[in-house]
């Protein structure tokens, strides 16, 4: 079982990077916002930042270890890192780029990144989409035994991310090595990883499943990069074992989450529908309140009201003849409702 | 009133351009071609151009195999005193050749600095082949230095350390990565160097000498004939017009030549991509 273990700290900028975390044969994604010390956790892992204090180890060997004083340069760590700008060598073909890592596999990895015909190309003539699968080809001409990503998608373009996102995923299911990437979209993640880590000012917030995250978040931070609402209000126990929450703007909604005291209510868009008027069902929330905001995405409509997005089918909206500035109400269940401290 | 100021410019224009080309053109008219190539075909200009060209050449391979990894250290490294370094290794651009010639025999000279080491070796410098390149060095390197500096500061630096990532060690990264990076630059430095070194007289006269076929390069025998065969001094005089002119179409022509610099390919990755 080759398992890659990292432990660290470091002083960036304005806060302190802490954190520890085991990579098997899996896909592990580290997400969080710009400037949360992502790229540095690889940087650390490549060798081309040295943490003041840790351990980087493959299995047994260790290739950083602060107490023992063991620091591996780069080119001795079985690595493949693909560069957030791809990073290929502009002077060189792409065959030249990968054969640049290991000249064994060339032909066999450009035929798995389906980049063949582009051998005689440099990077300069190509889309993004394409660069990224020749740096991803490069990073795995090494034989490496561990495989790292820095923002693997950001580079391209919305039309072409999807497309990559989905050959990715593939590839990496396929590989079956030890990956770990890092981003700042959580769907990129979700899509991609088999576990999530958020990463706020240096540390890992929370752990866990794409699922897990987005069915109990733990902090407003990881609502809130999950997709969810967040409304704030204060909670305390009310009738029939609900919790009752006051919200910010006076009015009232309910959830099946224990908490008290000042909290988040987290409610996710695809929770929460769209009507003309409020439903007769007591156990809902309702917020009332003029359409701010109507944009289509596919086949769906993302709905703003008031402090809330709604997500419903555009079948829905088209019967419901939705238009900005017109009233309705948003409605969303008691348990769809999680309460997270603030 | 604006037609006075755009009249001023031109004339101002023309007045400057006359005077930087009009000694460079009396320098053909005086002489026929047949007799430049005449004069350069004697014994004295065969010469200095062998001498100019041998000293020459070695000294470059000195500078271009002593230049690239200093400059490279200097622009990727970082460590205290570095800009002091840079300013340090700038400084003979700056200085006037009877310095540097001075500066040189203090060094070498038999009563020098080294020169007693040397002497017991039996190494006498001073008015020797090996003392016009040391002078050529001297005045060039910083040349070629300064610019192959600037050139691999432009290396993104990114690219760098994905050679390292791919496994390529530091030094294999400078070969494959960093030098054809920079080539352009590093190129159009060294032509520069070339061109300074070629022209170099000061130095050369109070550290070499003028011996004809041993000391005596291009610019010391222009200087030599002009009293004794004016003729050839011309001939040798246009020779090195086209040397220089030639030097510097290379420099301004260099970067359409090499298209693959990291900085337009940056340029090019973000517009692709945005």
């Amino acid at each position: 079982m080759d398992a890659l273990y990292v432990s660290l700290v470091h002083h960036l900028r304005s806060f302190r990077l802490e954190l520890a975390l085991e990579v098997g044969r899996e896909t592990v994604a580290l997400v969080g916002p710009s400037g949360a010390g992502k790229t540095s956790v690889l940087r650390a892992i490549a060798g081309l930042l040295r943490p003041e204090r840790g351990r980087v180890a493959l299995d047994g060997e260790a290739w950083f270890d602060s107490e023992a004083g063991v620091d591996l340069p780069p080119e001795r760590r079985s690595v493949g890192l693909v560069f957030q700008e791809y990073a290929l060598f502009p002077h060189m073909t792409v065959a030249e780029n990968v054969a640049y890592a290991g000249p064994r596999r060339v032909d066999e990895l450009l035929e798995l990144l389906g980049i063949a015909p582009l051998r005689h190309a440099r990077p300069g003539e190509l889309s993004g989409g394409e660069r990224q699968r020749v740096a991803v080809a490069r990073a795995l001409a090494r034989d490496p035994a561990v495989l790292l990503m820095d923002e693997p998608l950001a580079a391209l373009d919305a039309h072409t991310r999807a497309r990559v996102r989905a050959e990715l995923g593939d590839l990496l299911g396929r590989l079956g090595l030890p990956t770990l990437l890092v981003t700042h979209d959580f769907q990129d993640a979700a899509a991609l990883a088999d576990r999530v880590g958020v990463l706020v000012d240096g540390s890992i917030v929370q752990e866990g499943t794409a699922p897990e995250l987005v069915a109990s978040p733990t902090s407003p931070f990881v609502a809130d990069f999950t997709g969810g609402n967040l409304l704030r209000g204060t909670a305390r126990p009310g009738a029939s074992g609900l919790t009752e929450v006051d919200l910010e703007d006076g009015s009232r909604i309910f959830s099946t989450d224990r908490l008290e005291g000042h909290v988040g209510a987290v409610v996710y868009p695809w929770e929460v529908a769209v009507a003309r008027e409020a439903p007769t069902d007591s156990a809902q929330n309702h917020v009332t309140g003029p359409i701010v905001s109507l944009v289509p995405i596919a086949n769906r409509v993302r709905v703003r009201v008031g402090p809330l997005t709604a997500e419903i089918t555009a079948a829905s909206a088209d019967r419901l003849r939705l238009r900005q500035g017109e009233p309705v109400v948003a409605s969303f269940k008691a348990t769809g409702t999680r309460l997270v401290p603030l | 009133m604006r037609r006075a100021f755009e009249t001023a410019l031109v004339v101002a224009t023309g007045l400057a351009l006359a005077f930087l080309l009009l000694p460079i053109l009396a320098l053909f008219v005086r002489i026929s071609p047949r007799e430049l190539l005449e004069a350069l075909w004697s014994d004295v200009a065969l010469d200095a151009l062998w001498v100019s060209l041998k000293t020459g050449l070695i000294a470059h391979f000195f500078v271009l195999l002593v230049g690239t990894p200093a400059a490279y250290f200097l622009a990727t490294k970082r460590f205290r005193g570095r800009g002091v370094l840079i300013t340090l290794v700038e400084l003979p651009l700056v200085l006037p050749p009877a310095v540097a010639g001075i500066a040189l025999l203090a060094l070498f000279s038999r009563r020098g600095l080294l020169g007693q080491e040397l002497d017991a070796f039996g190494i006498q410098i001073p008015l020797t082949q090996t003392a016009v390149v040391l002078a050529v060095t001297f005045v060039a390197a910083p040349f070629y230095v300064r610019q192959a500096i600037a050139s691999f500061e432009t290396v993104d630096r990114t690219l760098i350390e994905a050679s390292r990532t791919l496994g390529a060690s530091p030094a294999r990264t400078f070969w494959r990565v960093a030098v054809p990076l920079s080539a352009t630059g590093l190129g159009a430095g060294s032509a520069l160097a070339w061109a300074r070194g070629t022209g170099e007289f000061g130095a050369t006269i109070m550290f070499a000498g003028s011996l004809q076929g041993v000391t005596q390069t291009m610019p010391l025998a222009i200087y030599a004939q002009l009293d004794l065969e004016p003729d050839i001094a011309i001939a040798i005089g246009a020779l090195l017009v086209l040397v220089s002119l030639t030097v510097l179409l290379s420099v301004k022509l260099l970067p359409s030549w090499t298209r693959f610099t990291s900085v337009s390919y940056i340029t090019s990755a973000r517009s692709a991509s945005s």
